[in-house]
């Protein structure tokens, strides 16, 4: 027990549970503006492993920065696309989102062997990763100082943009007008036309901002989190983030935390499995994110339930 | 034939024939000897009874899932944990294969009862969590299949390794549990008879029988099933816990008639192939063997392919089947011509009704 | 009073499924007036308003506003053009504030953001302008239904409405809340706005419309001022019959009661009593109408009944057994058939074939299943029968439901329900919105059940149907049981539509349990 709380007591782990939650943070944040207009973007595991695959192969060619560019330039086009099916030509929006997420499997190990002649692992192209970023006088902070830094500092770029992401979508949604319109349209649709709002044209627009996001959380697991594409990368956290989304109620802070309690679970695993004095089976380890998120998806919604009756019956009396 | 399975027909073909041309264009794109790939592809399987084998042993599991995703579907629920049921069933068969001596035939059986009870169950927890708390079957099914991908790994590690394997795999499973070839020269198993029978089997139960029928009702328009006094949740669950049970026993024909020992290091994928077989199988038993077939054609002329010069992967399956998918399920795809045919239709039937209003 | 500010002229409207909901309807607002529309449900009133709108699209006819042909293809070309629609149902977003819900679609900006306070202000301003009192920052979830009206009210004055649309803005008020409205009314009218008011409720509609024009199915029946005209020349216009079409009807022979309702509450989603203390008995052998306006509590009083809905107060008794426990499946097995009001949603599949909607009551059947396995030959059968007997115009059973008629798929929800001829036949609406052959056919089989010692509660709304088909009559106005006749025929139209509308009441009508 001793040794598990010493690993866990670690400026490293607390840095590495930052970093692990970074893509599931980026597809909850996807998750949530997709849901907040009404449409289930079940795609964001695929949209996430091509956009993987695309900062390899773009970045080998040009400057990263660029490179991330147009891979999220695709990914929000993969979302557009996914509207496309769903909106105007009626697909079953699941059916599609899967379909989405096998062609990806498959089309990222096709085009990475075009690339590369390489199958399962992109070594041998010569990508970039994006920088890492230092926060300065952190450490200066007495006290506090160097766990503070050995947490917060040093993590790649796109680990911090996907805090700002999180705020920025808290004022997209809450404080703007298209925030406004976009949650109108996903709560009552009737009442968004009867006032002359396009709901179509909104949850285009959602559906295009919920592929930008993924496209950073897939961007970050091949050119942050590794150096490299490898098969599959994505492993579910797209649909961890979408689980996340919905224990956290579909609002940008509540996704967040969430998103940061399954990267606690997701580093757990990793430095349990360096605890010796206990020997837990790695698989068993491995399991617990995904329990996690079965276990609180499923308390989530009985204690909505129980919520809404308690409402109900409170309505109920109010009547008496 | 009325004009909307005509029109059913037209569409599925229509979708094959675009995701082929699709195919067609890529080939052509990245190949060197586009002429040898496009051989390769769709006559490779035929150059060889080992090749043509290959299609058969791959349609066998491919029937399965396809089979037990219709079944899973036909209430209306978008339950995706075949792929669980069908590896954790592998994983109990294999438990009983290594952990519990029978004799011949007995042992298959046995292990295969159990793989699809274990089946059942697995499928039937999101439908329940779904009905009791209102959690998304789609999210806590996917959940699932990696919970018991790891459980079921734990098992094999811990329990059933064979250090002298070399690789991470369980001991050697004993004759006993073997199915036997049938052809010779290939791996095509009895387990194909089985998966005929499935097939039969599944078929009569849902467009035979009562039940089934009360299935595909639920499925069509759950209001109404409960309007009529169908007990809504109960038939739900029937068709997941039928549907679980196949894919579990799939598991288990997948074992034991092309491994020799268990070694899936990772999930199989094969509950994944069974939307695909499910969606163009339109949900009916009967044409899931076709599209099983079509889509182990496709696979095993696409592996072919890759094998040979010209350098296409073989991964193009995929986008070939997800295209396939994506047009299928495009309610609006060619709906300009089915909307005048309805119109068509409707009119004519007015005009034979005395055009009243 | 000014001159016309809005003229509809020969409108028609067809529905794809062919229901014809307007034909040749003319219709003209003068500036600054209160303008009554008038008609049963179904008369064509909502999809007038639905044109008027911009939410349906009409084959035919005009609309000319202040002098200048307009075509308004969408919600916000009407909102464009100075119109203005409270509907029925609140088009509001529930988890939103009053003043994000006034403003939703032309919010106020600071740079990039909405500009909050500015929202709050302006509505406040446009509530203070048109003495509302209400509290902007609120939420339209803890508001009560008045509220949220007068936040559809605000809404349209927000975009600059000259023109409202308020679609039966009563039925879901209180006394209170609706003087209050009239109040609202009266101040926008002196304010030189032109209200449209659609409603059933007479004394409202004397008091404080101008005119009225009165639709009957789908046509206009003219137009009127308000103080003209009596309260049951409208009646009259509203509710007369049309077409008289016998049906050949021998007089009742009543026999033991079949269903029995007693001190019957029932409240909605809202938790609004919809019914309120009712008893009444059904018995065999005779068809007892339940007339009235639509919203009285009619569907609410059938969803009881059959089982849909298990929370009420009251007891229900059908054959003598007390049904509060009953599932649907036990209330159906004590030889109970529904057809059901919402055809789509609750009388078919309409993804499956006719043969599969013909016989899910059925298919338990020894005769029909033998363990488990369907007898196709006695199914395809029987299936050919009710298609037959029915006269379900179709390819074959094998023909997919949806691509039927109304009328014919009205007819498969006949068929499957009344096929076995069961004891209680409890009938919503039956022969709404389909052509007149389907309908005279579906209420010459009621009939023919009657005979044959059926008990039979049809609710509905169409009058013709009502006189043709009942042999005695409860009349349900607000929940509650406005007349009840032992015998229709002593019942004229003129009188039955003054108790449907609230102008007369019987009194001490509750008991009406043949004991």
């Amino acid at each position: 027990m001793m040794e598990i709380l010493n690993h866990i007591l670690t400026p490293e782990f607390g840095y590495s549970v930052i970093r692990v939650s970074t893509p599931i943070v980026f597809g909850t944040m996807g998750a949530m503006i997709s849901s907040r207009a009404g449409v289930f973007n079940i795609a964001i595991e695929g949209i996430m492993l091509l956009s993987a695959l695309l900062g390899v192969l773009f970045s080998a060619v040009m400057p990263v920065w660029i490179a991330l560019f147009l891979t999220l330039v695709v990914a929000g086009f993969v979302g557009f696309l996914l509207g496309f099916l769903s909106i105007k030509l009626k697909s079953d929006i699941f059916l599609t989102g899967i379909a989405f997420n096998m062609i990806a499997v498959g089309g990222t190990i096709f085009l990475l062997y075009l690339a590369s002649g390489q199958k399962g692992v992109s070594t041998s192209i010569n990508s970039k990763v994006l920088p890492r970023v230092e926060i300065p006088l952190l450490d200066k902070i007495p006290w506090i100082g160097e766990p503070l830094a050995g947490i917060l500092s040093n993590h790649n770029i796109l680990t911090y943009l996907s805090i700002v992401a999180v705020i920025v979508l808290y004022y997209l949604v809450y404080k703007t007008a298209l925030g406004l319109r976009i949650r109108s349209v996903g709560e009552n649709p009737d009442a968004a036309e009867s006032v002359g709002i396009n709901v179509r044209k909104t949850q285009y627009i959602a559906l295009i901002i919920s592929g930008v996001l993924c496209g950073f959380g897939g961007a970050f697991m091949s050119m942050g989190y590794l150096s490299w594409f490898s098969n599959n990368m994505v492993a579910g956290r797209g649909f961890i983030a979408m689980a996340a989304n919905g224990m956290g109620g579909a609002t940008p802070v509540g996704g967040f935390l969430v998103a940061l309690f399954f990267g606690f679970a997701d580093a757990m695993t990793n430095s349990l499995q360096l605890v010796t004095s206990i020997k837990i089976p790695v698989q068993l380890i491995q399991m617990l994110p995904y329990l996690a998120t079965v276990i609180g998806l499923v308390l989530y919604n009985i204690n909505k339930r129980r919520k809404a009756m308690r409402i109900k019956l409170m309505l109920e009396d109010k009547n008496k | 034939m009325n004009k909307n399975a005509k029109f059913e027909i037209l569409r599925t073909s229509m979708a094959i024939f675009i995701a082929i041309g699709i195919s067609l264009v890529l080939i052509i794109l990245v190949s060197d000897a586009p002429l040898v790939a496009l051989r390769d592809l769709f006559f490779g399987p035929l150059t060889s009874l080992r090749r043509f084998g290959n299609v058969i042993e791959l349609t066998i599991p491919l029937i399965i899932t396809g089979l037990a995703v219709s079944l899973i579907f036909s209430s209306g629920q978008i339950n995706l944990s075949t792929e669980g049921a069908f590896f954790f069933g592998g994983i109990v068969a294999m438990m009983v294969a290594l952990a519990i001596p029978m004799p011949s035939y007995i042992h298959f059986f046995a292990a295969m009862i159990l793989a699809g009870i274990t089946g059942a169950i697995v499928v039937t927890i999101p439908a329940y969590l779904k009905e009791k708390t209102g959690s998304s079957e789609i999210v806590s099914s996917l959940m699932l299949n990696y919970i018991l991908f790891f459980l079921g790994s734990y098992i094999l590690y811990y329990y059933f390794k064979d250090p002298e394997a070399g690789i991470n795999a369980s001991y050697l499973f004993p004759d006993t549990f073997r199915l036997s070839v049938l052809v010779p020269g290939t791996k095509i198993h009895t387990g194909l008879f089985l998966s005929l029978i499935s097939v039969f089997l599944g078929y009569i139960f849902l467009f035979k029988t009562s039940t089934g029928y009360k299935i595909r009702m639920v499925g069509a328009n759950k209001m109404f099933s409960k309007y009529t006094g169908m007990k809504v949740f109960k038939i739900t669950l029937l068709s997941q816990i039928v549907g679980g049970f196949i894919a579990g026993v799939g598991g288990a024909i997948q074992l034991a008639g092309m491994y020799k020992r268990f070694n899936w290091v990772a999930l199989p994928g094969y509950g994944w192939d069974g939307i695909i077989v499910s969606t163009l199988a339109k949900g009916n038993p009967l044409y899931v063997p076709f599209a099983a077939f079509f889509i182990a054609y496709i696979r095993t002329g696409a592996a072919i392919m890759s094998r040979g010069e010209s350098g296409v992967p073989p991964e193009l399956k995929a986008i070939t089947q997800g295209v396939i998918i994506i047009l299928i399920v495009a309610q609006q795809f060619l709906a300009k011509y089915k909307n005048k045919m309805i119109y068509k239709e409707s009119k004519l039937e007015i005009e034979k009704a005395g055009g009243d209003q | 009073m000014g001159k016309d500010i809005l003229k509809m002229e020969d409108i028609y409207l067809i529905y794809p499924n062919g229901i014809v909901a307007n034909q040749n309807v003319n219709f003209s607002l003068k500036k600054g007036e209160i303008h009554a529309l008038l008609g049963e449900n179904g008369a064509g009133k909502s999809s007038l308003m639905k044109v008027l709108f911009g939410l349906e699209q009409p084959q035919e006819g005009k609309i000319i506003l202040k002098g200048e042909e307009v075509k308004i293809t969408s919600p916000s070309v009407a909102i464009e053009h100075s119109l203005g629609m409270v509907h029925q149902h609140f088009k509001l977003v529930p988890s939103f504030t009053v003043a994000e819900n006034i403003v939703l679609g032309v919010e106020p900006k600071k740079r990039i953001f909405m500009d909050m306070d500015k929202a709050k202000e302006l509505s406040l301003n446009i509530a203070k302008e048109n003495d509302f009192h209400i509290d902007v920052e609120e939420r339209i979830e803890n508001l009560p239904v008045g509220i949220k009206q007068k936040v559809e009210k605000l809404k349209a004055l927000y975009r600059g409405a000259e023109i409202f649309i308020l679609d039966e803005p009563t039925a879901v008020l209180t006394p209170q809340e609706t003087e209050e409205l009239f109040n609202q009314l009266t101040l926008l009218k002196e304010k030189r706005h032109t209200i449209l008011f659609i409603s059933h409720k007479l004394d409202e509609i004397k008091a404080i419309c101008d005119r009225c024009t009165i639709l009957r199915h789908g046509k206009t029946m003219g137009t009127y001022e308000t103080k003209d005209i009596t309260k049951e020349e409208i009646s009259r216009l509203m509710v007369g019959r049309d077409v008289v079409l016998e049906i050949d009807k021998t007089k009742a022979e009543p026999k033991e009661l079949v269903l029995n309702v007693k001190n019957l509450r029932v409240k909605n989603y809202l938790s609004k009593e919809v019914v309120k203390n009712i008893s009444f008995g059904l018995r065999a052998g005779e068809i007892l109408g339940i007339a009235g306006v639509e919203g009285n509590g009619q569907s609410e009083i059938v969803e009881v009944i059959t089982g849909l809905n298990k929370t009420y107060g009251g007891d229900i008794f059908i054959k003598n057994k007390d049904i509060k426990k009953f599932s649907i499946k036990n209330i159906r097995d004590l030889d109970l058939a529904h057809i059901p009001e919402d055809r789509m949603t609750y009388g078919v599949a309409s993804d499956m074939d006719i043969n599969s909607n013909l016989i899910p009551n059925i298919v338990d059947d020894e005769k029909y299943s033998k363990r488990g396995i369907i007898n196709k030959g006695a199914i395809q059968e029987i299936t050919e029968h009710m298609i037959e007997d029915f006269l379900v115009k179709c390819n074959s059973g094998a023909q997919k439901v949806q691509m039927l008629s109304g009328g014919n798929i009205q007819k498969v929800v006949v068929a499957r329900e009344i096929y076995n001829k069961p004891k209680i036949i409890i009938a919503n609406q039956p022969t709404r919105g389909i052509d007149v052959g389907a309908a005279q056919f579906i209420r010459e089989k009621l009939v023919e059940l009657r005979d044959g010692g059926s008990g039979i509660l049809l609710v509905s709304a169409d009058l013709n149907e009502v006189f043709e088909l009942c042999d005695s009559i409860i009349v349900m106005h607000r929940g509650e049981i406005a007349a009840y006749f032992d015998d229709i025929s002593k019942l004229t139209e003129n009188e039955l539509g003054k108790y449907m509308l609230g102008i007369e009441k019987q009194k001490d009508v509750g008991g009406v349990a043949y004991e």
